[in-house]
């Protein structure tokens, strides 16, 4: 754990204000670009102005972040969206009951696949495939090939068992025909090493945010296939989650947290930052990639092939101002419906339930009072890029 | 499952930590210990040992991976986080305090799971306290060498006597509420800018 601290060599020359005593808010994150609404809170002034000492701690994986926020080494974490869910269902770990009471960002994944893959999608396709429809139907008759050939299966990484990761990389594999516990092989990987295992030769793809998959391509190794954003359009992917007893006795720090993220996301989301927050964020103590890398994943122009060649992405990462921070009990269920699908938990009535109790859309609306929004649960057109309609209502 | 029986494996980087979990274990009763160092191939090693509990270092980015392997593998046995039984949250505490994580075969004998981890946590504690006095030490051989520093700075130029030089340094501290180590670093600087 390291305790992003004004002796870090970089602080920037608008530090906050000395901490005095404003009360301390702990919060652990990992180094990924969706990190950015707590580290712009802090480094911006807005957790400050709100009267409190943020301090944030970078974490090393998923689980320490878990385990910190449980034994109450922090508050509060940036958090894999389907992780409270889990943590509340106690899957391979203890019960916890955790709340997630505002959306930290939308979309910033994308997967990306090796290059001899890549080769062979074009050659199965007949041309490059484009979107995740082609790329998936692509993946999947190469996938197949391999299997017929007596070849290895293809390996693809992701980040946790309870990620958005896992579940859209599984989504896009079945979307193109094949069993993703079966055609091939899915294994975990720390963000910051999906580079150097592709170079290894250890995995033929990955999913995981941004600003990973970017350097695997700025790397000659790695094609950029799709986004997360066009797998599952406007979705959460990281969300700002809190024990929920430390919630319920801290209602005045959670709720300064809240509007003190709100005003770090609207920082976020205006196109004349950008260039000072992939600064920020490059810094070693935050993400510690090349600003440029970072600045990508901001405009959502990202570079898909080592050769040059650039696609838009319009969606590809949302600090969202139109109100999409508040969590939405649609999106929650939609994760405990593929832990269902995976069989990571057997029981629908409980994961929909610890979906319902997770989302807290109400600790959202009292902190910046605003109306509680409604839950949008009947199918959304063009939600999911292979048009399956996702309704909510009778979960 | 008889106590010789246990096997464990300790994933941690740091060598010198985990010989002396190896050594507590080994004190222990517990002989079939082994330690991953690369974990490239973590799931091969694992499949290898087939160990019945694992301890992992908490600053290892492995531990994702394991949660992984645990949650799908159909090669290794299925351990589960040491923290699944809610009664042993002051375990959790102070494991995860130490900075220390464990994962466990299911049927494994609860007192004995309990007794593999508390060594575990003790030898980590053990060993940032070994860490922090180390660290303690060096910084006051580094501090002594400063203070001889400025102490030869001052007999050469005031032609003082140790004994006297180190006086005048330990009055100036003292007057200033400044730290002995500070003062000689500000005779040092003087001395370096003043030629």
């Amino acid at each position: 754990m390291n305790t992003v601290t004004t002796d870090d060599g970089h602080q920037p020359q608008d530090s906050p204000p000395e901490a005095g005593d404003r009360p301390t808010v702990r919060a652990g994150f990992m180094p990924l670009i969706d990190a950015a609404v707590l580290i712009v809170a802090r480094e911006r002034g807005f957790a400050a102005a709100e009267g409190l000492d943020l301090v944030l701690a970078r974490e090393t994986s998923w689980a320490n972040i878990r385990d910190r926020l449980l034994v109450g080494h922090f508050d509060v974490a940036h958090m894999l969206a389907p992780m409270p869910i889990a943590a509340k269902l106690g899957i391979g770990h203890v019960r916890m009951p955790m709340i997630a009471p505002y959306v930290l960002a939308l979309g910033g994944n994308s997967i990306a696949v090796s290059q001899p893959v890549w080769e062979a999608m074009c050659l199965a396709h007949g041309d490059e495939p484009a979107g995740p429809g082609d790329t998936s139907r692509a993946v999947a008759a190469v996938a197949r090939s391999r299997r017929a050939a007596g070849a290895e299966p293809l390996t693809f990484a992701m980040t946790y068992p309870f990620s958005g990761h896992n579940y859209e990389l599984r989504y896009w594999l079945a979307a193109g025909g094949l069993d993703p516990d079966v055609d091939v092989r899915l294994v975990v990987i720390p963000p910051p090493y999906m580079v150097d295992a592709m170079v290894a030769g250890q995995i033929d793809g990955m999913c995981v945010g941004a600003p990973w998959p970017s350097l695997a391509v700025e790397n000659g190794i790695g094609r950029t296939v799709t986004t997360k954003a066009e797998i599952w359009k406007a979705s959460p992917d990281k969300v700002l989650a809190a024990r929920a007893a430390w919630a319920e006795t801290h209602p005045r720090l959670i709720d300064a947290l809240i509007r003190a993220c709100e005003a770090a996301t609207r920082w976020c989301a205006d196109p004349a930052h950008h260039l000072d927050l992939a600064d920020l964020l490059a810094r070693p103590a935050y993400v510690g990639v090349p600003a440029e890398i970072i600045h990508r994943a901001l405009t959502g122009r990202l570079k898909v092939a080592a050769s040059g060649q650039w696609v838009d992405f319009p969606d590809y990462l949302q600090f969202p101002t139109d109100g999409g921070t508040a969590p939405a009990t649609r999106h929650a269920l939609w994760f405990a419906a593929q832990m269902l699908r995976w069989g990571q938990v057997p029981n629908a009535a409980e994961a929909y339930a610890a979906a319902h109790a997770v989302t807290r859309p109400d600790i959202w609306a009292r902190a910046l009072g605003r109306e509680l929004p409604v839950p949008r649960l009947a199918p959304v057109d063009g939600e999911f890029f292979d048009g399956t309609a996702f309704d909510a209502r009778d979960l | 499952m008889s106590e010789q029986s246990i096997s464990v494996a300790i994933i941690d980087p740091n060598a010198v930590r985990a010989a002396i979990l190896i050594e507590g274990l080994n004190a222990a009763g517990i002989s079939r210990v082994s330690v991953i160092e690369e974990t490239a191939n973590l799931l091969r090693r694992l499949v290898q040992l087939e160990p019945d509990v694992v301890i992992i270092d908490l600053e290892s980015p492995s531990r994702d991976v394991l949660e992984q392997m645990f949650q799908v593998s159909r090669v290794v046995q299925r351990p589960v986080a040491m923290f699944v039984d809610q009664s042993d949250s002051a375990m959790i505490q102070a494991a995860v305090d130490a900075g220390v994580s464990a994962y466990v075969v299911d049927g494994l004998k609860k007192e004995r799971v309990k007794s593999i981890v508390d060594m575990a946590i003790s030898r980590f504690n053990a060993f940032a306290r070994l860490q922090k006095e180390l660290d303690h030490a060096k910084n006051e051989l580094a501090d002594r060498k400063v203070i001889d520093k400025a102490k030869g700075i001052l007999m050469k130029s005031r032609g003082f006597s140790e004994e006297e030089a180190y006086a005048l340094l330990r009055k100036t501290a003292m007057n200033q509420k400044a730290r002995l180590v500070d003062i000689a670093r500000s005779v040092i600087t003087a001395a370096e800018l003043l030629g």
